[in-house]
C-alpha cells in the first residue's frame, strides 16, 4: 500500500458563501494556487498548467453547493489514484474553515501535490481577506 | 584587498573517506595537502543529519531549531538570514555553484526560486549570491546542469542512476557487479559529470572576477551521495574486491542483531525492514539482505567519487593560482553529513546519530598569507561555526543572528572560547511515523534523548564512551553506573538546545 494522505485547513476571515464562490469556480482555480499558470475546462474534465510546463487532466467529480465540497482527481497516468477534496465549513457569519485534503497513489505525489494546496490556502486567505 | 574565501563541500562524505582523517581506500592528495597547511578538525559534526537541515545551518550559522528547516522538504524562507548576503553587503563578490538544497527539488508547481533560475536568470542577488549556478546528483530536473546536459549532451542523461522508482520513492534498485543498492554503471565521459560540470562553472567564474575583487565562492560538489554512478571509465581505479571492509561492519547476521539489540528499536526496525521512518533511504530496500559484497562495491563507487572531487577540487586551485590569488584565500571543506556505508549493516541515513553520519571532514586551510600554523583540532566544533568563521576571514563582526563561533586554531584556542559540546537535532514526521531525536557531544561522549513518536515513548537514549567505544556499540543509556554522566548530559543539552522555531515550518515536498 503506498496510499498517501494530506490534510491542510485554514480559517478565513469572510463568510462560507463568499469562499465556496471561489473554490467552486473550476476554471479560475489558477488565480489562488500558486504555482498553476492556467486551467482550461470542457465539462466535467479541467486541465491544469503548472509552472513547470507540464499539464494535468482532472476530473471533477463533486461540485455540490449544499455541502459546499468540491473533489476531483488527476487523472495522469503516473497517478494509480488521486482525490483532492476541498470543504468549506461555517464558522459563523463573516469566518470560515477550508480543508484541502490530498490522497495519491503514489504517496509521493500526496506530499508533493500537498505541499502545493497548502500554499493555495494561504493565497486563498490572502486574496479573501485583503478584498473584503 | 581582503582574504578570498573557497567554500567547498561535498554531499553525505564520512570523515573516514579522506586520506588525511585515516581513509585507506580514496586518494584525495588535494585535501590532504590542504589539511597539512592548515586546521583539520577531528570532532566536527553537522546539527543535523540530512541535507536541507544542515546546508541551511552553514547559510545562516543558526541550529536548526533556530533557522526552522526541520527536515528535507522543509524550505528556508528566502529572507532568511545568510552569511552571503554578509559578505555580499561588504563588497565581496559572491557565488553558489553546485548543489545548494536550501528549498525542495520535487517542485512541479515551480514554487521555489532555485528551481526556476535555469531558466529565469537571477536578478539581483538570492540569499546573498550574485551568481547561481545549480546542480543535483542525476541529469534530469529543472537545475542548471540538468539544462546544459539536455542542451548539449542529450544522449547522457539517461546513463544516469533512475533516482526515483515508478512510485516515486527512493530507488532500491541494484546494480554493478554485485546488485547493490543504488550503484551503477554510468556511461557518461568524465568531463561531463556533474563533478567536473561544478569544477568548470567554478572556474569559469573566477575567470570573469578582476584581479582584486574579492570573492566568496561556495563550490559544492552533490558527490559521494548515493547514488554511487561515477563514470564508468574510472571503475578501474579501484577494485571493489580489494576494498577492506569497514572496521564498523559486524560481519554477522548475530553479530549485528545483537548490537543493534541494545539500541532504541527504530535501529533493528529498520534494518529487518519492518519501519520505515523517513524518505532518506529506499522504501523498498531492507537493509538485511546487505551483503559485504555489497558494502564493498558501495564504497569502491563512493571513493571513486571522492577522488574525483579531489581531482576537481584541484583543477579549481590550479585556476586560483594562476590567478595570482593563492596566498590571499581561504578554503574550507566539509561537508553536511555522514553516510552510514556499512556500519551496523546499514547504507544511507536517517535518525541514527552516531560517528557514520555525524563525524564529518573538515578542513580549514587559511591563507597562506596569514601565516597559519597548522594543528589536529579534537575539540568539538559544529557546521555552526562555518558562518561565523568566514565573516571572522572577512574581517568582519560576527552578526547576533549567528549562534557558532569562528573555528579555533588549535585545541588551546578551543578552550579558551569555550568549544565544549556540539548539538545535532532531528524530527520527522513521514505519514504518521514521528521520530524526534536531541543529541549532545561532549567531554568524549555522545548522549542522544528520545522524544515520544512512533516507535518510542519519550524515555529511550543512547549513551556511547568516544574513547572507549569508539565504534559506539554498546549502549550505556540504561546502564545504572552511567545514570550520573547521562544526566549531566541531557541537562546541558536542554540547557544550551534552543527552542523550535515557531509556528512550525511546513513540509512542502519529500525532498
Amino acid at each position: 500500500m503506498t496510499l498517501g494522505s494530506i490534510r491542510h485547513q485554514i480559517r478565513i476571515g469572510r463568510s462560507a458563501d463568499d469562499v465556496w464562490a471561489r473554490v467552486r469556480d473550476v476554471a479560475g482555480l489558477h488565480t489562488w494556487f500558486p504555482g498553476l499558470t492556467d486551467c482550461q475546462v470542457d465539462g466535467n474534465n479541467r486541465v491544469i498548467f503548472l509552472g513547470s510546463g507540464m499539464a494535468m487532466p482532472e476530473e471533477i467529480l463533486v461540485n455540490d453547493d449544499v455541502q459546499r465540497r468540491f473533489q476531483y482527481r488527476i487523472t495522469a497516468p503516473i497517478f494509480r489514484h488521486h482525490r483532492g477534496t476541498i470543504d468549506v465549513i461555517e464558522l459563523g457569519a463573516d469566518e470560515c474553515m477550508v480543508v484541502y485534503s490530498t490522497e495519491a497513489d503514489p504517496r509521493t505525489m500526496a506530499l508533493t501535490i500537498g505541499g502545493g494546496t497548502a500554499g493555495a490556502l494561504d493565497e486563498l486567505k490572502r486574496q479573501m481577506e485583503e478584498h473584503h | 584587498m581582503g582574504r578570498k574565501i573557497l567554500f567547498v563541500t561535498t554531499d553525505q562524505q564520512r570523515y573516514d573517506a579522506i586520506g588525511c582523517n585515516g581513509g585507506m581506500v580514496a586518494r584525495t592528495p588535494v585535501i590532504d595537502a590542504l589539511a597539512a597547511q592548515g586546521y583539520r578538525y577531528e570532532r566536527a559534526q553537522p546539527q543535523s543529519v540530512v541535507c536541507m537541515p544542515s546546508r541551511s545551518t552553514m547559510l545562516t550559522g543558526q541550529h536548526v531549531s533556530t533557522h526552522g528547516v526541520w527536515m528535507n522538504g522543509v524550505p528556508l524562507p528566502a529572507d532568511a538570514p545568510s552569511v552571503a548576503e554578509v559578505l555580499h553587503a561588504a563588497g565581496y563578490r559572491t557565488a553558489l555553484i553546485g548543489k545548494p538544497h536550501f528549498e525542495p527539488f520535487l517542485d512541479p508547481f515551480m514554487r521555489f526560486a532555485e528551481n526556476r533560475f535555469s531558466r529565469e536568470p537571477l536578478t539581483g542577488t538570492h540569499r546573498g549570491f550574485e551568481h547561481f549556478e545549480a546542480a543535483t546528483h542525476g541529469g534530469q530536473g529543472m537545475l542548471h546542469y540538468a539544462r546544459w546536459l539536455a542542451a548539449n549532451h542529450p544522449e547522457v542523461i539517461g546513463m544516469f542512476y533512475p533516482v526515483l522508482d515508478g512510485s516515486l520513492e527512493v530507488n532500491a534498485l541494484g546494480g554493478g557487479e554485485t546488485g547493490a543498492p543504488q550503484v551503477w554503471e554510468n556511461a557518461i565521459p568524465k568531463e561531463w559529470y556533474h563533478t567536473d560540470w561544478v569544477a568548470d562553472r567554478t572556474i569559469d567564474w573566477l575567470d570573469g572576477l578582476d584581479a582584486d575583487d574579492d570573492w566568496f565562492c561556495w563550490m559544492s560538489f552533490p558527490d559521494p551521495h548515493h547514488p554511487w554512478d561515477p563514470p564508468k571509465s574510472e571503475l578501474g581505479r579501484i577494485d571493489w574486491r580489494d576494498v577492506p571492509l569497514p572496521e564498523g561492519y559486524p560481519q554477522t547476521a548475530a553479530e549485528r542483531e545483537a548490537i543493534l539489540d541494545r539500541k532504541p528499536r527504530h535501529w533493528k526496525a529498520w534494518y529487518e525492514g519492518t519501519l520505515v521512518s523517513n524518505y532518506e533511504a529506499p522504501a523498498d530496500w531492507v537493509p538485511a539482505t546487505m551483503t559485504a559484497d555489497h558494502v564493498r562495491e558501495v564504497n569502491q563507487r563512493n571513493a571513486i567519487e571522492c577522488e574525483l572531487i579531489d581531482e576537481a577540487l584541484g583543477r579549481v586551485l590550479a585556476a586560483i593560482e594562476a590567478k595570482g590569488w593563492g596566498d590571499d584565500v581561504d578554503i574550507v571543506f566539509t561537508t553536511d553529513h555522514g553516510e552510514f556505508q556499512g556500519d551496523f549493516g546499514l547504507l544511507f541515513k536517517g535518525p541514527y546519530h552516531v560517528d557514520a553520519l555525524m563525524r564529518l571532514p573538515l578542513v580549514w586551510r587559511p591563507a597562506p598569507s596569514s601565516a597559519p600554523a597548522p594543528a589536529a583540532v579534537t575539540r568539538p566544533v559544529g557546521l555552526v561555526d562555518l558562518a561565523p568563521t568566514f565573516c571572522a576571514i572577512a574581517g568582519l563582526p560576527v552578526p547576533e543572528w549567528m549562534e557558532g563561533k569562528p573555528l579555533p586554531s588549535s585545541d588551546t584556542d578551543a578552550d579558551a572560547r569555550g568549544f565544549e559540546r556540539s548539538l545535532t537535532e532531528w524530527d520527522s514526521v513521514l505519514f504518521g511515523v514521528a521520530v524526534h531525536l536531541r543529541t549532545i557531544t561532549r567531554d568524549g561522549w555522545v548522549c542522544t534523548t528520545y522524544q515520544k513518536g512512533h516507535s518510542h515513548d519519550g524515555t529511550e537514549g543512547e549513551l556511547y564512551s568516544l574513547t572507549d567505544d569508539p565504534l559506539q556499540r554498546v549502549n550505556l543509556w540504561d546502564d545504572p553506573a552511567y545514570a550520573a554522566v547521562r544526566d549531566d548530559l541531557v541537562a546541558d543539552l536542554w540547557d544550551h538546545q534552543p527552542a523550535m522555531h515557531q509556528p512550525l515550518r511546513r513540509v512542502e515536498a519529500p525532498v
